[in-house]
């Protein structure tokens, strides 16, 4: 009886050329691709396209994204910059739900008190409109039957 | 060292006056202690250029006009020679058999009507604010302009949720990042700390035996107050009207709910 299928538990892997989402610490936010490991705990990450200078960075702090860029390991800021621009990463990743919910909380944080007033007010008027369409179509259906 | 921060500026000197003041040319060196004598002073200052002034003659002296020490004043009744002469500085009327110690001189101990006035760079005219106390907590107001009290003139406008023109206190304030375009309007001169201060009936004679019932505790509206609102609202409504959904955001009130964090939310 299989609990659990071995190979489908994980998705994406920690290799070289990977993108990696940085979720604390200074570079909070941007994407690096992982140009080498160091040890257990570290990566050698470069990001020219995001402006993460090439450094040491902890697996603790990386989020490991689909996009996987086509390097060889310890290859030069240049190059990594190349199969960045060729793969078009930044782009594929804008165009990502995840990245689409970042910036949503982030402009959600920063919605003043008219903003939140006015953003009631829109939601208020679609829920009516949906309501009023599902009260319609639970009547014809109650006419039906 | 004497460090003279106002200029002395004698009479007969050319109006050259339009120069900004210099800051003292005498540094500290250590409290009470300037790097420059008196004589080195003056010639830092040029005091040397400012005495066009001469000492005065003998006619310009009686030419000078002195107020008078006496004064005749009326008086009425019969028999009383109408007029008595009257000294305008007279002597003292009491002197204390033992020398009252004098106090200590205050420093920079102002009364509240000369206190330096403060107002948060948040706040400017025209910014909509929420008020947290008082009868309309969680209205959100229009700022007007700070009385001299320092405490902020502010308005509905009446129409929208029923605060008329009225006083609040900055720190009892939140200050939102909408504002309404006010330069144009114009708001009353009589407007002011007076206006709206709050009446009290003072005539108890020393009998109070109804104290309570002659002193007014309800707040009469006077014509008054009703034109000035009227006259404030009147230019108000039309700049709200222009930004769409305003109006209705005047009319609401702010409240929190679950998930809404005072401390995480951007005003």
């Amino acid at each position: 009886m299989k609990l659990v299928d071995l190979e489908n538990v994980f998705k994406r892997y920690v290799e070289i050329g990977r993108v990696a989402y940085i979720s604390f610490g200074p570079h909070a936010g941007s994407l690096v691709a992982i140009v080498d490991v160091i040890d257990q705990n570290r990566a050698l990450v470069d990001g020219p396209c995001t402006g993460v200078k090439r450094q040491s960075m902890p697996f603790k702090c990386m989020q490991l994204t689909d996009y996987v860029i086509k390097v060889p390991h310890s290859a030069r800021q240049k190059f990594v910059r190349r199969a960045w621009e060729k793969a078009q990463v930044t782009e594929k990743w804008a165009g990502s739900n995840w990245a689409k919910k970042i910036e949503a909380r982030q402009k959600r944080a920063q919605m003043s008190d008219f903003d939140r007033f006015k953003v009631m007010k829109a939601k208020r008027m679609r829920n009516k409109i949906i309501k009023h369409e599902v009260k319609k179509l639970q009547k014809e259906a109650a006419k039906k039957a | 060292m004497y460090m003279s921060l106002y200029r002395l500026m004698a009479e007969g000197d050319k109006k050259k006056v339009a120069k900004k003041a210099h800051c003292s040319r005498n540094p500290v060196l250590a409290r009470g202690i300037g790097r420059y004598s008196r004589t080195a002073m003056y010639a830092r200052r040029a005091m040397y250029k400012r005495k066009t002034k001469t000492t005065e003659t003998k006619i310009e002296k009686k030419m000078k006009v002195k107020t008078p020490s006496t004064i005749t004043k009326t008086v009425g009744g019969d028999k009383n020679g109408g007029t008595r002469v009257v000294k305008m500085r007279k002597m003292p009327r009491y002197y204390p058999t033992e020398d009252v110690p004098h106090k200590l001189k205050n420093h920079g101990k102002k009364p509240f009507s000369q206190h330096k006035r403060n107002l948060r760079a948040t706040i400017t005219p025209g910014t909509v604010l929420v008020l947290l106390t008082g009868r309309h907590r969680g209205k959100r107001v229009v700022f007007l302009k700070q009385l001299s009290s320092g405490l902020l003139l502010v308005t509905g406008p009446l129409a929208l949720n029923r605060v008329p023109l009225r006083r609040a206190h900055q720190k009892f304030v939140i200050a939102t990042a909408t504002k309404v375009d006010i330069s144009g309007m114009k708001i009353p001169k009589t407007l002011s700390d007076a206006y709206f201060k709050k009446k009290r009936l003072r005539r108890p004679r020393h009998q109070e035996g109804e104290i309570f019932d002659t002193e007014k505790e309800k707040y009469q509206l006077t014509v008054q107050r009703k034109e000035d609102q009227k006259a404030v609202d009147s230019q108000l409504l039309p700049l709200i009207k222009k930004v769409p959904q305003l109006k209705g955001y005047l009319r609401s009130s702010f409240c929190l709910s679950n998930g809404v964090y005072p401390h995480k939310l951007v005003f």
